[in-house]
């Protein structure tokens, strides 16, 4: 398949608002020509290893989606079981007013002017069929009412617009009824999926998951020489021997991170960090070799699947003996984690209320699911005076803080890696205000979209976040976007290079590590990843010339 | 073409008033259609309110506005991030009366460069505050026609809503605001091409709806002044289950007209998008409090789904579970 480039930013630069002449009812999607802005199928392979439905080898841009003989009925029926089964969906069918009031909200439809991005329309887009259904007045007054037949190009929409919603719920914050598309994308993925039609950047990372524990697929060998190389790097550069149980029973703490931060980049160096702060105060924990996945893109996919891939989690936890689960930083991790992990897989009764052992800190506010996140937990430990930490040894980065959508709007996770920043660097730049904390933008990578054939999509879609991270470089030259999501630190780098360029990305816990005095440290020249840290460099060659001298 | 069906339905119900009044039909239009209304509307709305009540609460989905409850020296944002439910309330009450969420309401522009700016844009929330507010008031006006004597809360208002003290009968404020609020919101569906591009027929026809009744309420008080005494009878009548005989009180077309688009709104409202005014206070984004992590929610109809066993997978990776030493033990 012959591969587009994606877009000059100049082109992209020029978004058309202006809606189309004719109905959004009756204007299809034109697939083959979007390429670059659409993921691929899954390879068959990997919904049948999941046992998924109707799995079938098929191809966005073909005319024919080898679909099975009755798949209206199997969606027609998939949505009266959600109406059934889903308050949220049901209310989210009748109430919208069509207000318009979370039009322009969503970074997709900024970027792309695509009426259908609106939110309203990407619901209505599913609420058409709901009224033509299940609605007296759908039936009888058909188009005039809102509603149409569940057609191959309707469903084609379906396809093209729910995998190219990321699920971040900016959208819902402005709703006068909280009426939340990215739920509506849920179940609208949840029915594609009933008949087969799903990508392969979830499926394929939902089957590894499912199989190994993790979404890359890492094996419990691979996984302990990944972080056994960490250790060894860590000690490069830190002069540092730190140790990093797996499978280590009675231990306090379960530690739970996404797959990336042991594999890519930048992830690794937030990696780092954590072992770093875990050594230097002593913490009880381990790993597990089986739960080596907190994300979990089951999400993205189905709430079932989700289900399935979030209950190892637990698992582990009551296997190892632990009193509490410390989750690290992923964003849509922590949407299942703090959203749905103890519905669906608890009680935890098994477990304690977490409390720092080093602070004494109980974390009432995780006392049912036993899971406290990492910037909770450092922001007590710094609070409380427990790091020595040097802030200069972070003066060579001037960093702003992208809030990822779900720990922001699902968690409310805000303030907590803000306090860390400010005290482990001294740059801390906030970007504008309606750019972040509850109004943060998407990196346009989320919910499953982050492939690499959808990177016109990304680079659109980015655009507001991207903009907003311009703004701060241009006007206070600010060189690291920070962040606390796996899938971020994936996306964002060649967003950022795409729109702005000269910025890097990283995790709190990099600035953590960076920042953290070690017993015993050699005189770390360097940052973690082992770049020089300008200043110290410096002082350290006048030193030499002194004592030359 | 969804605009000019909803202006064309509103309209006809207006001629077919005139025209019933005006052939003998006044029992069918005064009493009839209204108790059929009343019927539908109560009906109606608690069915679709069962309907959505009998659909469960699987999860706790919160949509998160502001900082959760957390450690005890982090400035928590109760009224955006709900941790009890009397903070729950408190958000919903805001919701409901205040409309907090368009309070957010922004616009995003995008100039040269490209540079997003984005500016707060609260002529939705004002507009819509006014109409809303405007409405309820009118309606509390209303119970002076059902209720003898009048209460309190009625001439209150009144006395309030007149507080400008022109015309006579006094002009009340509320029934200019809601006409310009009115004009606002039906001018946005016109004028705005975002709007206009996602409006249905199901969202002009209530408007205009509205409009007629605001505008032939206007009329009725000021222009083709009506027999109040008369309006009262048959209110009373109609409430008291004992009709007044409506030939005798000779009310005129243009009120038939009034009551008629009020009838068509009452039996309108269940089956439509107006029930956002129960749907609001049942939204699992809004009405739920943001303690996931300290209250479990309770799914009540789990779904059981296969896992990956750990035997299985133990089996599945024994070399390489060999290889990196782990015991894997369990009790
Ligand atoms: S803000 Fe809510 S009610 Fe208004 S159009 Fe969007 S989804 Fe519908
Ligand atoms: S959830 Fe996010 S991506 Fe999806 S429609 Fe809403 S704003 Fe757009």
């Amino acid at each position: 398949m012959a591969e587009d480039p994606t877009p000059t930013r100049e082109e992209l630069s020029r978004v058309e608002y202006a809606p189309p002449a004719k109905t959004w009812m009756d204007t299809g999607v034109d697939i083959p020509n979007r390429r670059g802005n659409w993921c691929y199928a899954s390879d068959a392979k990997h919904p049948e290893y999941l046992g998924q439905p109707n799995a079938h080898d098929w191809a966005p841009q073909n005319e024919d989606w080898n679909l099975p003989e009755n798949w209206q009925r199997i969606i027609l029926d998939g949505m009266k079981e959600r109406l059934e089964k889903y308050r949220s969906f049901r209310l989210f069918m009748d109430i919208c007013v069509r207000c318009g009031a979370c039009a322009d909200k969503c970074h997709f439809y900024l970027g792309t002017g695509d009426p259908k991005n609106m939110p309203v329309l990407r619901a209505e887009l599913l609420r058409s069929v709901y009224k033509r259904y299940f609605t007296k007045a759908g039936r009888m007054f058909g188009k005039l009412a809102g509603a149409r037949d569940l057609t191959i190009d309707v469903l084609k929409e379906w396809y093209y617009y729910f995998y190219q919603c990321t699920e971040c719920r900016r959208c819902s914050v402005f709703c006068p009824y909280g009426i939340d598309t990215a739920d509506v994308t849920m179940i609208g993925r949840e029915l594609l999926n009933l008949v087969g039609i799903n990508i392969g950047w979830i499926m394929e990372p939902a089957a590894n998951c499912y199989r190994t524990g993790n979404h890359l697929g890492v094996r419990p060998n691979t996984f302990k020489d990944n972080l056994d190389f960490a250790a060894e790097d860590l000690e490069d550069i830190t002069g540092v021997h730190v140790d990093v149980p797996i499978d280590r029973k009675g231990a306090e703490v379960l530690v739970v991170v996404p797959s990336a931060d042991y594999f890519a980049n930048p992830h690794y160096f937030t990696f780092l960090g954590y072992l770093a702060l875990f050594h230097e105060i002593g913490l009880d924990y381990t790993f597990s070799p089986f739960a080596t996945e907190g994300g979990n893109f089951g999400l993205f996919l189905s709430h079932d699947m989700m289900k399935r891939l979030n209950a190892k989690i637990y698992f582990e936890a009551r296997r190892l003996g632990v009193k509490w689960i410390l989750g690290a930083e992923c964003g849509h991790m922590w949407r299942v984690l703090h959203q749905y992990m103890d519905t669906m897989n608890g009680p935890a009764d098994f477990l304690e209320t977490p409390k720092s052992p080093v602070t004494g800190t109980v974390f009432t506010n995780a006392k049912a699911t036993s899971t406290v996140h990492i910037t909770e937990f450092t922001a007590d430990l710094i609070r409380h005076d427990k790091l020595d930490l040097d802030k200069s040894r972070n003066d060579h980065l001037k960093v702003t803080f992208h809030d990822s959508c779900n720990p922001a709007r699902a968690v409310g996770l805000l303030d907590e890696p803000r306090y860390i920043m400010k005290k482990v660097l001294n740059n801390f730049i906030e970007m504008p205000e309606n750019t972040i904390r509850e109004q943060t933008f998407c990196c346009g990578g989320g919910s499953g979209l982050g492939s690499d054939e959808n990177m016109e999509a990304r680079m659109r879609g980015g655009l507001p976040r991207a903009n907003a991270v311009k703004y701060v470089k241009d006007e206070y030259g600010v060189n690291t976007l920070a962040c606390i999501c796996a899938i971020d630190k994936a996306v964002l780098p060649p967003l950022i290079d795409y729109w702005v360029g000269g910025v890097e990305v990283a995790g709190i816990h990099e600035f953590v590590g960076n920042a953290l005095m070690m017993k015993g440290q050699n005189e770390r020249l360097t940052d973690l990843r082992n770049e020089p840290i300008p200043h110290l460099q410096k002082r350290e060659a006048e030193e030499e010339v002194k004592s030359d001298a | 073409m969804n605009a000019l069906v909803s202006l064309l339905a509103v309209l006809s119900i207006v001629v077919i008033a005139f025209l019933g009044a005006g052939a003998g039909l006044e029992v069918l239009f005064g009493v009839v259609l209204p108790y059929a209304a009343i019927l539908t509307f109560l009906v109606g709305f608690v069915l679709r309110i069962v309907k959505w009540a009998k659909s469960p609460v699987p999860f706790r989905i919160p949509t998160v506005a502001g900082q959760a409850k957390s450690l005890e020296w982090i400035k928590h944002q109760p009224l955006e991030s709900p941790y009890t439910r009397r903070q729950v309330v408190l958000r919903m009450a805001l919701e409901v009366l205040f409309f907090r969420s368009l309070f957010r309401n922004t616009k995003a522009e995008l100039k040269g460069g490209p540079r997003l700016v984005y500016g707060a844009d609260k002529a939705l929330w004002l507009f819509g505050m006014i109409f809303h507010w405007s409405f309820l008031i009118i309606f509390i006006r209303h119970l002076r026609f059902f209720t003898e004597p009048v209460p309190a809360l009625v001439t209150g208002v009144e006395w309030v809503d007149s507080f400008f003290d022109v015309g006579l009968p006094a002009l009340f404020a509320t029934s200019v605001l809601l006409l310009v609020s009115l004009s606002w919101l039906i001018g946005r569906r016109f004028l705005d091409p975002q709007v206009r591009y996602i409006s249905q027929a199901a969202d002009y026809f209530p408007l205009f709806l509205i409009f007629g009744i605001a505008s032939t309420g206007v009329l009725l008080r000021h222009f083709a002044k009506t027999d109040v005494a008369g309006v009262k009878e048959l209110g009373m009548g109609l409430l008291g289950f004992s009709p007044p005989n409506l030939g005798e009180l000779g009310l005129s077309g243009l009120f038939y007209a009034h009551l008629l688009l009020v009838t068509a709104l009452i039996a309108y409202f269940p089956l439509s998008k107006l029930m956002h005014l129960g749907g609001v206070f049942m939204s699992p984004t809004r009405n739920l409090a943001n303690n996931n992590r300290a209250v479990r929610h309770v799914n009540p109809n789990p779904q059981p789904v296969q896992v990956h066993e750990f035997e299985h997978w133990k089996e599945e990776f024994k070399e390489e579970i060999a290889e990196a030493g782990y015991k894997l033990e369990r009790d």
